[in-house]
């Protein structure tokens, strides 16, 4: 570590700070799938350099305005409950991370994707397509419409069910912070035989995946509220040599 | 008190309609004067193709600015609609393949010239993090050979699973995600 310093020192750039605790291994047993993917070789400590800190600015002008309602994208409404999803994206020093894309993927309220591959015998929703995006405003918040997916079961154990779940894919301001995370409703009773929520050792962590019911998102007689902030890594202070 | 990170997730197998609606597999036209063909098969631990895979490059462009606010190099010239992004999926096959131009030289961790290179996340189901790796090019043995990066490793079998092969007139890239041949990744 003291020998990356010394090299940032030279380079002029603060790279971002490596996460210790929070994130899942890449070989969890329980997982089935990853027994065949996971590296075994242990992973090569890349300096920061340009290529880390910098990253894509990608989508900003692609996203239209109804691109983060899931619930208008057909010409009815889907079936399910409505949700508001909210929150703001955050670095590590609790800064907002503004005009950055967010993508999300879900479940139908029948706990059916549009996949192809989706072979749960569960209904698919003419209305809801279950894809959006929208980029954070200049206090780092976002906000979707959509339905609350379902639960749906997979092959991973016997009688596996993964809990309703959000995917957000979400970019921040380098390739250093690149983060595809998954987003859970409070109390779901699927969270104590999921591999996948299970993977993230500290309970603690795990719980900054689960949203949190928000009366005062909820809108009255149209949808509940849900809120999710959500962290990307923070970045080491600006290298002494500016000191001097 | 500064608030923690949140945990990474695995992409699933039903990302793609999300994020792979639009074609982003071309940073550059075919035509492009320097337009050059990257691509090459995922393999999981068993040496079979992985399917459901996603690759992202980052990459500078032909001069070695990266298309962000932090490379303010402004003596190198930026270049109108090279974003410096790709996203591509995997087939039935393990397959992918960009169109991009070979990027420049950027600046290593010393202020010393790096050996270009397209930075690379995978993402698949059973990923429960992105895997991070770069791609160098096989006709740049003295730039490789002082890389910085390159040179952190010791193993040269290793190190060697960074450099594509010249194949059919562009570059072939294989990911292994496990086993003797694995591809080297990176904690980013």
């Amino acid at each position: 570590m003291r020998e990356e310093r010394a090299m940032r020192r030279k380079s002029g750039i603060s790279g971002y700070r490596r996460d210790t605790g929070s994130q899942p291994p890449y070989l969890y047993l329980d997982y089935e799938s990853t027994r065949l993917r996971a590296p075994d070789r242990p992973l090569v400590i890349l300096p920061h350099t340009l290529s880390e800190v910098t990253g894509p600015v990608y989508g900003r002008d692609r996203v239209g305005p109804l691109d983060n309602d899931l619930t208008r994208q057909h010409a009815g409404e889907p079936l399910g409950e409505r949700i508001i999803v909210t929150g703001r994206v955050l670095d590590g020093d609790g800064r907002p991370v503004r005009d950055s894309l967010i993508e999300v993927w879900q479940a139908n309220a029948a706990g059916r994707y549009t996949h192809h591959a989706d072979r749960h015998p569960a209904p698919l929703d003419p209305n809801f397509s279950g894809a959006g995006r929208c980029l954070t405003d200049g206090e780092g918040r976002y906000r979707f419409v959509t339905v609350k997916p379902g639960a749906y079961p997979w092959k991973n154990h016997d009688n596996a069910w993964r809990p309703a779940h959000i995917h957000f894919s979400l970019f921040g301001p380098a390739f250093a912070t690149r983060l595809v995370t998954q987003m859970y409703f409070p109390g779901d009773p699927l969270f104590d035989q999921d591999p996948i929520f299970q993977s993230v050792s500290d309970p603690k962590a795990r719980e900054r995946m689960i949203s949190r019911f928000d009366l005062g998102v909820t809108e009255p007689e149209w949808a509940l509220g849900y809120n999710f902030d959500i962290v990307l890594r923070g970045r080491d202070a600006t290298p002494m040599e500016n000191h001097k | 008190m500064t608030p923690e990170p949140t945990p990474s997730q695995t992409i699933g197998p039903f990302f793609h309609d999300a994020l792979l609606a639009e074609d982003r597999t071309r940073l550059v036209d075919l035509d492009h004067p320097s337009a050059i063909r990257v691509s090459g098969t995922v393999y999981d631990g068993a040496g079979e193709p992985v399917p459901d895979a996603m690759l992202e490059i980052w990459q500078a462009n032909i001069s070695g600015r990266y298309a962000h606010p932090e490379d303010a190099r402004e003596d190198l010239p930026l270049e109108d609609g090279f974003t410096g992004f790709g996203r591509c999926g995997t087939d039935a096959d393990g397959r992918f393949e960009f169109i991009t131009v070979r990027p420049g030289s950027v600046p290593g961790p010393g202020g010393e010239p790096q050996a270009p290179h397209m930075n690379v996340s995978v993402f698949a189901r059973g990923l429960l993090r992105r895997l991070a790796t770069r791609i160098y090019f096989p006709d740049e043995e003295e730039t490789n050979a002082a890389d910085p990066v390159l040179l952190s490793i010791e193993d040269s079998g290793f190190r060697a699973t960074l450099v594509a092969r010249a194949e059919g007139g562009g570059y072939a890239f294989d990911v292994r995600l496990q086993g003797e041949k694995q591809t080297a990744f990176f904690d980013v």
